[in-house]
């Protein structure tokens, strides 16, 4: 009989989802969170979240071997449309094929895992470059918009380089954040964040940041499609050098006779 | 002068250098100081300039004030141009900012010769030496060494940078006597010569000392202008070989030559770059330092420059037919990597994959050989794939028609060459 699980979206629950498959003996053709559910004439079954379930999952494929646990993780941070039935594919493969099974990169369980997490594991990589933190007097601010759940793969890279900082990063597209202060992070859910205006400091860095971009280029190379090709142009959106004009204007007018600014004459060379 | 001039102006001196990496140093954060170093292997770009280039370092002059007057450069003394003088308080706070917000990697600094050399370096490491100590900046810096500059102060430099590099400019020496009246080749090999024995010692060092103190922990790299000079790509090629084996340099950049200045001894204003030249010596330099190519493999005297058609590695692959077919299922990694379509990662899956079972055509896509190229050179369980006809004209037809696409240059240019070839 052909079922759909559904289950709370978490990484527990799938893994719940997992071990009751295996409690009641069947294949499940989907799995469904809170936000995919929808009317179906499939059997459907609540699957509910046990921690210790859960576990008994994760032990089981670490046991197998680490690097499958470590797909496994990583898979369902992935933004493929089924990631669970590609999961839960490749798990069942796994428990009865064993550790060899990771070799196999043709395997079709194997194959669209790695493809996935290879995505997942590319706009990370491209986002450590491309995130754009501005100052707000001390504490730093950054936004991004992500196809895949990147933020627990940005995290160790963010805390260290900035260790001795107070960040947030904001994912619009899952709407959670890294908020981290020394010695301190948490992953939360954020429904909604505003960045606030810059100071006049910030948004001097900014412009200079910005002219610095222009001024680089070499004009008798202008090359837009590689450009495009080496940074997509969805990642755009959050970029400073990409920004309007209002995004370099400062939230005051400027006052004269206030603190010297960065790009101000103060530092003239004797 | 503003910050914000300053900056314009020492940029755009900059922009012509094509060293911009960030790979090489790993170092992680260290209490009360200010970021580390990328732990990835191919470093980390930050952003990509409009010109398709990446864009990981700050990359500036400390001044664009020059005693020089080399023909090719645009801060030679004699061109009446804006210059400019960052203060090192001024770039300290600079690279700072922009590095807290992500902006970039770390720093790249370079500069014009004011007054001397040495004078130059002092200046370059007051200004390093301010953003280690002072700011306590942990990031990457790369650092220029000038030719001629005296090797103590070259070390101290290396001491506070991740990289050094000296710059041939130009790949002969005649080329240098030439377009470089102050420059010599010997002292450009100098401090390069002196750099990789350094490191040498220093790695020596380390092993007895664990505190030993680091010097140039992402080694050392050069650059030299394509075009400028009529040298042959296998001359440049043969140079680029012998940087890497008797100097041990970890990478060596070419820059298109970009007409800046009228000279009669230059290639006049209206030459495009030869950009199709540098990405053609840019795929032979990967052959060397990750294929196991050699520079006299890829280029003999017969055929002194690259086919513009095709990549070297095709080129060497149609010039060697007896090496082929490759059976991806037993050939070794060597061989593997000869292949035209198969690259360093493909050949490490094709490795792991084939221990599981006998590949065939399907599996090689999905392991990331591009099977456009691939599909003329291998057989899987000694077949060649469907539909292949393994004539050599047609090989070369199909080739050149696979990557004309992705070719810098215009459609136009391209078709022409085509047709003359066929």
């Amino acid at each position: 009989m052909e079922t759909v699980y559904l289950y709370d979206g978490s990484f527990d629950g799938f893994l719940s989802c997992v071990f009751d498959s295996y409690v009641y003996h069947e294949e499940p053709l989907h799995f469904w969170d809170q936000d995919s559910r929808e009317p179906t004439l499939f059997s459907t079954r609540d699957i509910p979240t046990d921690p210790a379930h859960a576990e008994r999952v994760r032990i089981g494929l670490g046991r197998i071997s680490p690097e499958a646990l470590w797909l496994v993780i990583r898979g369902f941070l992935t933004c493929a449309p089924d990631r669970e039935v590609i999961l839960f594919r490749f798990i069942r493969r796994l428990m009865v094929r064993g550790r060899p099974l990771l070799r196999q990169l043709t395997d079709d369980t194997v194959f669209p895992l790695r493809k996935a997490v290879r995505h997942l594991e590319g706009e990370v990589h491209l986002l450590k470059g491309f995130v754009r933190f501005s100052d707000f007097e001390g504490l730093l601010a950054g936004e991004i918009r992500p196809k895949n759940r990147v933020l627990p793969l940005l995290r160790p890279h963010f805390c260290d380089r900035m260790y001795n900082e107070t960040f947030l990063l904001y994912d619009r597209a899952h709407r959670e954040a890294l908020v981290y202060r020394p010695g301190q992070w948490a992953i939360l859910p954020m429904e909604s964040f505003r960045m606030a205006a810059p100071s006049q400091e910030e948004a001097q860095y900014r412009r200079l940041w910005k002219r610095f971009y222009d001024t680089v280029e070499i004009r008798e190379r202008h090359n837009p499609k590689l450009r495009r090709t080496h940074m997509p142009q969805r990642y755009w959106e959050t970029m400073t050098e990409f920004q309007g004009e209002d995004y370099f204007r400062p939230a005051q007018p400027e006052v004269p006779g206030s603190a010297p600014l960065p790009g101000g004459s103060a530092g003239e060379e004797a | 002068m503003d910050v914000m001039d300053k900056l314009t102006i020492l940029t755009d001196a900059a922009k012509y250098d094509a060293a911009c990496t960030s790979s090489g140093a790993q170092r992680r954060h260290r209490a009360g100081a200010i970021g580390n170093t990328s732990a990835s292997v191919a470093g980390c770009c930050h952003t990509f300039s409009g010109d398709g280039r990446c864009v990981t370092l700050l990359k500036v002059l400390m001044t664009n004030c020059c005693v020089y007057d080399c023909k090719y450069c645009v801060n030679r003394c004699s061109n009446d141009t804006r210059r400019a003088l960052f203060s090192p308080e001024e770039l300290a706070e600079l690279t700072i900012q922009f590095y807290r917000r992500n902006y970039i990697e770390g720093l790249f600094l370079s500069s014009g010769v004011l007054v001397s050399p040495d004078y130059t370096t002092e200046r370059m490491i007051r200004c390093l030496d301010l953003l280690r100590s002072r700011h306590r900046f942990n990031g990457y810096i790369h650092a220029k060494a000038i030719p001629g500059t005296s090797p103590e102060l070259v070390t101290r430099l290396g001491l506070l940078a991740d990289r050094l590099s000296v710059n041939i400019e130009l790949p002969s020496e005649r080329g240098l006597n030439a377009l470089a009246p102050n420059k010599s080749r010997q002292s450009i090999f100098r401090p390069m010569g002196l750099i990789t024995n350094t490191l040498r010692q220093n790695k020596e060092e380390l092993v007895k000392y664990r505190h030993a103190p680091h010097f140039a922990p992402a080694g050392q790299s050069t650059q030299m202008i394509i075009g400028a000079t009529p040298d042959s790509d296998r001359h440049i090629l043969s140079l680029t070989q012998a940087l890497y084996d008797k100097y041990r340099l970890k990478r060596v950049f070419y820059s298109a030559y970009v007409p800046v200045v009228e000279n009669t001894l230059l290639p006049s204003l209206d030459t495009k770059p030869p950009l199709l030249r540098e990405h053609r010596l840019y795929q032979a330099d990967w052959l060397l330092r990750f294929y196991g190519f050699r520079a006299e493999e890829l280029l003999d005297e017969e055929d002194p420059n690259f086919n513009p058609l095709v990549d070297p590695k095709c080129s060497w692959a149609l010039k060697h037919p007896a090496f082929f077919p490759v059976e991806v299922n037993d050939a070794g990694r060597e061989e593997l990597l000869r292949v035209p379509g198969v690259g360093t990662v493909s050949a490490g899956r094709i490795l792991s994959a084939r221990r599981a079972r006998r590949l065939d055509h399907e599996d090689l896509r999905k392991l990331g050989v591009v099977m456009k190229r691939a599909q003329y050179f291998i057989t899987c369980k000694g077949k060649v794939a469907e539909g292949v006809k393994l004539h050599a004209d047609s090989i070369l037809r199909n080739l050149i028609a696979a990557e004309r696409a992705a070719l810098p240059g215009t459609e136009t240019e391209q078709l022409s060459l085509f047709d003359r070839a066929v």
